[in-house]
């Protein structure tokens, strides 16, 4: 079976810092493959390798069945690479912009004209393609830069914390753009520090932690391990809090009722339709709580559950681009 | 074969982008004119007075200096491929390029090509304000050319400096910075502006000895008539060797970037 890209106990450290110690994971092919972590945990260095912008100290890594450092001129004619800082040219124009891209992934001129046209259309950026990339919005430029990475017809693609710095309304419009692009084949390596962006994008999903794995699964596997999302009630009494645990016994597993914060949590499934049942049988109980709150698990709550710790920042380092 | 052709398609294609970006930017090109005019104005109108006489050998102090100024305003201009490839690794499109299966040496010439393109532009003005000032070839347009060419093929060199220094610091400042230590002492502690006779014996041992004086007694050889003691022959053996160094260098260096 061959894997979309491939990580065998790759280790990678700059100067004392180990940002990779002996990571490995491989990706089906035509799939999304989701990487969680804080900032630090290592996976731009993973995305790093595996683009073939640094080799690894040790280990082996391989693009399409592709050992990166034994042929990375051939991993490159596979891949895109998009970054958590749009890596554009601010003077020149997006069709610009992705036309130079194309013709150094090889296109001749009229298949990179032709290509970039067809890129700007999918990606909703026509009105502004001849504008200079200077006056583009943070959400423009991330689809831009995204834009360019499509323009070789990438097989994999790499997309280093897309939306990160985003707001939720453009974040949902690049998830739209990103399952268009895995509906169509492409295998995706998908770095974020959002669980709920791994959720709703990834097909399978690696937890990394101080350069190591430390979860492997798909999104129902993880959240399993959580409980998922919690609706949560507190009381004002402690009557009322007894009236309201003998109400909801045995609708949903694992509710944990505290008696002294006077709260209850009950894990459900559907959160909104949930949410609602629960609030009608509480009601019917005649209890008035004084709180009711939806959790949603985050990357802390995947750190609690795994290592019961959460997530520390490891290995501050520069962020590129800052300047923009 | 075909990777030094797909070498110069990419070369070329980089080229343009950096060209476009100074014709979308041009106060660059503009300032980058006005400190050589500044300095050629000053030099030519404060001190021409009083050091002109002692140089008057090849006529107005305006035909000595202008090739000096010339020189120096090249070199200046040279730092620019440190600070655009700084500028371009912090924004992240080095790191784009690197992921292409594109040549890897088309960044760096692409950066140096368009750089000298951009300088000879800025020479053109210089010589035209010079030519105001009163400056004349003396020895006809073919030695002219030859000391246009002699000065951008220097200019070239130094660009490779440039672009090692560059990819070896970490931010723009730094890079044009590090460029100004090395160009100040180099352009002043040479016969740029004055002859070396005055200067005392310590200095004008390196003064007579540096490339930047060969390639201001060149570069009045060929304007002027003026004996040149060979120097346009040391000079290509600077230009020949800092090439055979530093593309090597600067490459391996951008490739390797971890």
């Amino acid at each position: 079976m061959k894997y979309a890209f491939e990580l065998k106990n790759v280790k990678k450290h700059y100067g004392k810092v180990v940002a990779l110690d002996g990571v490995t994971l491989r990706a089906e092919e035509g799939k999304v493959y989701g990487m969680l972590g804080p900032n630090g945990a290592g996976k731009t260095t993973i995305v790093k390798i595996l683009s073939t912008l640094i080799e690894p100290d040790k280990g082996v890594a391989t693009v399409a069945g592709i050992d990166i450092s034994l042929d990375p001129t051939s991993v490159r004619k596979t891949i895109g690479l998009a970054g958590q800082f749009a890596a554009i040219d601010e003077f020149l124009t997006g069709r610009e912009n992705i036309y130079m891209v194309g013709l150094l992934y090889g296109l001749k001129a009229k298949e990179s004209k032709t290509r970039t046209t067809d890129i700007l259309e999918r990606l909703n950026l026509t009105d502004a393609a001849d504008r200079q990339v200077k006056t583009y919005s943070g959400g423009m430029r991330r689809r831009l830069d995204l834009g360019a990475s499509l323009v070789g017809h990438p097989k994999i693609l790499f997309l280093d914390e897309p939306t990160t710095g985003l707001d939720p309304r453009t974040r949902k419009e690049l998830w739209e753009i990103i399952r268009d692009l895995a509906k169509d084949g492409t295998s995706i390596l998908l770095t974020t520090q959002y669980l709920e962006e791994a959720d709703e994008l990834a097909d399978k999903i690696a937890v990394i932690d101080y350069g190591k794995v430390i979860a492997e699964g798909t999104s129902a596997q993880l959240k399993a391990k959580l409980g998922g999302d919690m609706v949560e009630f507190e009381m004002t009494n402690e009557a009322d809090y007894r009236k309201a645990l003998e109400a909801t016994k045995g609708i949903s597993k694992g509710i944990k009722g505290d008696d002294f914060e006077l709260t209850i949590k009950i894990p459900v499934k559907h959160s909104a339709t949930d949410l609602l049942k629960i609030t009608q049988i509480v009601d019917r109980a005649g209890v008035k709580p004084q709180n009711i709150s939806l959790h949603k698990p985050t990357l802390d709550d995947v750190f609690l559950a795994i290592t019961g710790k959460k997530p520390k920042h490891q290995l501050p380092k520069k962020p590129k681009g800052g300047k923009q | 074969m075909t990777t030094v052709l797909a070498g110069f398609r990419d070369g070329w294609i980089v080229t343009r982008r950096n060209l476009l970006r100074y014709m979308r930017l041009p106060q660059l090109v503009v300032i980058s004119s006005i400190q050589p005019i500044m300095f050629l104005t000053l030099f030519n109108f404060v001190f021409g007075g009083a050091i002109g006489a002692t140089v008057a050998g090849s006529g107005p102090y305006i035909n000595y200096l202008l090739p000096g100024i010339l020189v120096q305003t090249i070199l200046f201009g040279s730092l620019q491929t440190g600070v655009g490839l700084s500028r371009d690794l912090n924004a992240g499109i080095i790191d784009r390029f690197r992921s292409l299966p594109m040549s890897r040496s088309a960044v760096l010439t692409g950066r140096t090509s368009a750089d000298i393109i951009r300088s000879s532009l800025v020479a053109m003005i210089l010589l035209g304000m010079g030519y105001v000032y009163g400056f004349r070839f003396q020895n006809g347009a073919g030695d002219a050319v030859m000391m246009i060419a002699l000065i951008l093929a220097f200019g070239y060199a130094f660009s490779w400096i440039a672009a090692f220094v560059g990819l070896a610091v970490k931010d723009e400042e730094t890079a044009q910075l590090a460029g100004f230590l090395f160009i100040f002492p180099l352009t002043f502690a040479s016969a740029t502006f004055v002859p070396t006779a005055t200067m005392p014996h310590w200095l004008q041992v390196f003064a007579n000895n540096q490339p930047v004086t060969f390639a201001v007694t060149a570069a009045r050889h060929f304007a002027l008539g003026t004996p040149s003691g060979g120097a346009e022959w040391k000079l290509l053996a600077w230009i020949v060797g800092i090439l055979l160094v530093f593309i090597p260098l600067s490459i391996y260096s951008y490739k390797k970037r971890s």
